[in-house]
């Protein structure tokens, strides 16, 4: 694939530094297509290993002085658009899904500070964790680049992580979503109690609460009070868009 | 060696028996040979094992000629010795030849049989007796006579599919026009036609060998261009257990390596019937007929093409029909492929083959078991691994997509393993990578042995909800590989043919892009 393949949006860049800038912004979609975060990594297509990836392009860009929000809407959204049609038409697999979330996930890191200074703000805060007493987290890990990639800010809390400790985190970053993740049956349960927390400690209302894992069902969560089960990372997203609207 | 050929599976071999115990077979065989010998119907033959030092005399009291051989052990072991340890088995295009070693266990799947039937399937929609609103899709099966317009729809498919590797005449011919001396120009024309892999079949008629083999030619591109990339063999099965040497098969085995095309020496005695049951006396008769028949092709012509054909089967204990996916034929099976190894032959073997009538269970139960065992012991050529049913008295299309499938698996299963000084350097690499990420989570770094093939899929049929779709969803996907055009030859090589050659039925002129 070649970066003029990607029909990357063009934006409204600045006339004097029009073509280098959107060429930078070219070759970081096209990165992020091929889930190349460093130098040193293989894309999807052969023979990309060596060359500049996101990481160094994002440097490149930043020194350059390329507008954060042409570098948001420009190259990450619009080339995660292009990953999830691949996906579906399963040219894609999770590896490679994954690979350009990442992509995106620390692109978005790198730009944070200048998005603050530009006053853009993120999706919002999400935080991820999986419940007390349950050390499980693949899943809850893919979910969380899923949702960097997607634009969202993840502060993920780790593994085995209390309920108490979940109602600081989403005090302490007034974040409007919260993720939990159990992967037994014997711990599903503390989801139940976060939530009664929520609802005791009067968070219930500005906090939309989305449940995971195994065990996990739309029946459970409507038992429990959560406000959406989902599947996996994609629904996850569908999911958040649907708050948001 | 030829630089571009088949991957097959190349398989750490798995061995049953000790040296020890090859060396014993060996021995018990070559005893065999000594006597009682071999009862031999074609004179020539006898002629020819005579003035090489065999004991020869004629038996009294047959009814049709015959002479009984006491072979001396050494005259077994030279002529064995002559033939080739590594031959090819060419294909239409270079890189569908095969490479067969017999120091090399590179294991490739095939068909093989030659089927009456034909079985055809369809999906049907039935309704629950209980509740109406609830219906399920059922397979149905239609038998149909094998023709010349099936065999080419066989080799078109089997040339789409991806893990056959050669192809072997899974379909007797019946069409009205099919007499026996164009039997042969016919079933070869229709597979070559179609199928851009090595074709073999055995002769129906010593006759037709010299427009079987002008035929090939034709489509090589002349003689010298055909005993390069030999596009076709033959199989004969000169001996009917127990150890009687057939006279017309003896005679076809005289042309046929006087052509100099390769050639199985194929035996297939029944344990239970026309040989032993027990290991040891099966495997030590059916090596002393592989062995006397290979011996007479090298007799024929030093340093013939040979395959080392062992075809060793059970009998039913019910009906004496042959019992295929039972333990004992793979023991057997696993013997007679050391025993070709022991003496330096590519090995034709056997595997797929079940009593089931249709796909399903039962089959893959059968196939299965016998499939994934000879794959282990590094035969170089299996056969009857694609579409049999009903032992080898039908070919299915929907089983041999099914088989594809499954042997495509069994390869990937069999693989060695990729552990090399750069494997290792890459995975120590890749843990530090990933232990000192925030997710720990490994699997962005699947992409590159994903992107090279080395990740095997889940099984092409699977269902994902609580149902069985395999046949509807292998039915559908053969469906797709039958779409696409069949890989037939240039016009002008089509013309060529069916001017030169006589017999051939009009049905059958078909070439890229056209009817002519």
């Amino acid at each position: 694939m070649n970066p003029q393949a990607l029909r990357v949006k063009t934006i409204n860049y600045q006339e004097e530094s029009s073509v280098s800038h959107q060429e930078l912004i070219e070759k970081i979609a096209f990165n992020v297509v091929q889930g190349r975060l460093e130098a040193e990594d293989e894309g999807f297509d052969a023979g990309l290993e060596g060359q500049p990836a996101v990481t160094e392009l994002m440097e490149q860009a930043l020194e350059q002085g390329v507008d954060p929000k042409d570098i948001v809407l420009g190259a990450l959204t619009r080339s995660m658009e292009i990953v999830g049609e691949k996906f579906e038409r399963q040219e894609y697999l999770i590896p490679d899904m994954l690979a350009s979330a990442e992509c995106v996930g620390a692109a978005m890191e790198m730009l944070a500070p200048h998005l603050i200074k530009a006053g853009i703000k993120s999706k919002g805060k999400f935080i991820i964790a999986t419940v007390a007493g349950d050390l499980h987290d693949i899943g809850k890990n893919i979910v969380a680049i899923m949702l960097k990639g997607a634009g969202y800010e993840v502060i993920d809390l780790g593994t085995d992580v209390s309920v108490d400790r979940i109602l600081e985190a989403v005090r302490e970053h007034q974040a409007p979503y919260v993720g939990l993740s159990a992967l037994l049956t014997t711990t599903m349960r503390v989801m139940e109690e976060v939530v009664q927390k929520f609802d005791e400690q009067g968070l219930r209302q500005q906090v939309k609460v989305l449940i995971g894992g195994a065990p996990t069902s739309t029946e459970f969560a409507q038992q429990i009070g959560a406000d959406a089960y989902c599947k996996d990372a994609f629904q996850a997203i569908e999911k958040l868009k649907t708050f948001k609207s | 060696m030829i630089d571009t050929f088949r991957a097959g599976v190349l398989v750490k071999p798995y061995e049953r028996l000790s040296p020890e115990q090859v060396k014993s077979l060996d021995q018990a065989s070559l005893q065999i040979l000594a006597d009682p010998g071999v009862w031999c119907y074609n004179p020539r033959a006898a002629e020819l094992f005579k003035a090489h030092g065999a004991q020869v005399r004629e038996e009294p009291g047959t009814t049709h000629r015959c002479w009984r051989i006491s072979f001396p052990a050494g005259l077994i072991k030279e002529a064995v010795a002559q033939a080739p340890s590594a031959l090819v088995l060419g294909a239409r295009k270079p890189e569908n030849r095969l490479w067969l070693d017999a120091e090399v266990p590179r294991v490739y799947f095939g068909t093989g049989s030659e089927a009456n039937v034909w079985i055809e399937t369809e999906v049907e929609e039935f309704i629950s007796l209980k509740d109406n609103q609830t219906r399920v899709r059922v397979p149905r099966y239609q038998e149909l006579r094998g023709t010349t317009d099936l065999l080419s729809r066989a080799a078109s498919l089997c040339d789409k599919l991806e893990h056959l590797d050669f192809f072997i005449r899974p379909l007797n011919i019946q069409d009205p026009g099919i007499t026996t001396s164009n039997h042969d120009v016919n079933k070869f024309f229709a597979s070559l036609n179609n199928i851009t892999k090595h074709v073999q079949a055995g002769l129906t008629d010593l006759g037709a060998l010299k427009d079987v083999v002008r035929l090939a030619e034709i489509i090589a591109g002349g003689q010298p261009a055909l005993r390069e990339n030999p596009l076709i063999s033959f199989i004969a099965c000169v001996f009917k257990s127990p150890l009687q040497i057939v006279d017309d098969t003896a005679e076809k085995v005289f042309a046929i390596v006087e052509s100099g095309l390769p050639l199985v020496i194929s035996s297939s005695p029944q344990g239970g019937s026309s040989a032993p049951i027990q290991e040891a006396g099966m495997v030590a008769q059916i090596n002393a007929e592989i062995l006397a028949g290979i011996t007479l092709t090298q007799l024929i012509k030093a340093g013939a093409p040979v395959l080392y054909g062992s075809v060793p089967v059970r009998a039913r204990l019910d009906d004496l029909h042959d019992l295929y996916g039972c333990p004992e034929f793979n023991q057997y099976n696993i013997d007679c492929v050391q025993l070709a190894r022991y003496y330096k032959l590519p090995c034709y073997s056997t595997a797929g083959v079940g009593d089931a009538k249709v796909p399903g269970m039962q089959a893959l139960f059968e196939k299965l078991f016998t499939h994934l065992y000879m794959a282990m012991t590094g035969a170089q050529y299996i056969h009857y691994a694609f579409g049999l049913l009903d032992r080898t008295n039908s070919f299915c299309p929907l089983q041999a997509v099914l088989d594809n499938e499954q042997i495509g698996k069994i390869k990937h299963c069999l693989r060695g393993p990729r552990l090399d000084s750069d494997d290792l350097e890459d995975a120590l690499q890749m843990v530090k990578k990933v232990m000192a990420s925030n997710h720990r989570l490994f699997t962005r770094h699947t992409r590159k042995a994903m992107h090279r093939g080395e990740i095997s899929s889940p099984y092409h049929f699977e269902a994902k909800q609580m149902e069985d779709k395999v046949i509807e969803k292998a039915l559908n996907f053969m469906t797709q590989l039958e779409s696409q055009a069949a890989p037939n030859l240039e016009q002008h090589q089509v013309e060529t043919i069916f001017k030169e050659i006589p017999g051939l039925l009009p049905n059958l002129k078909k070439f890229t892009g056209g009817n002519l």
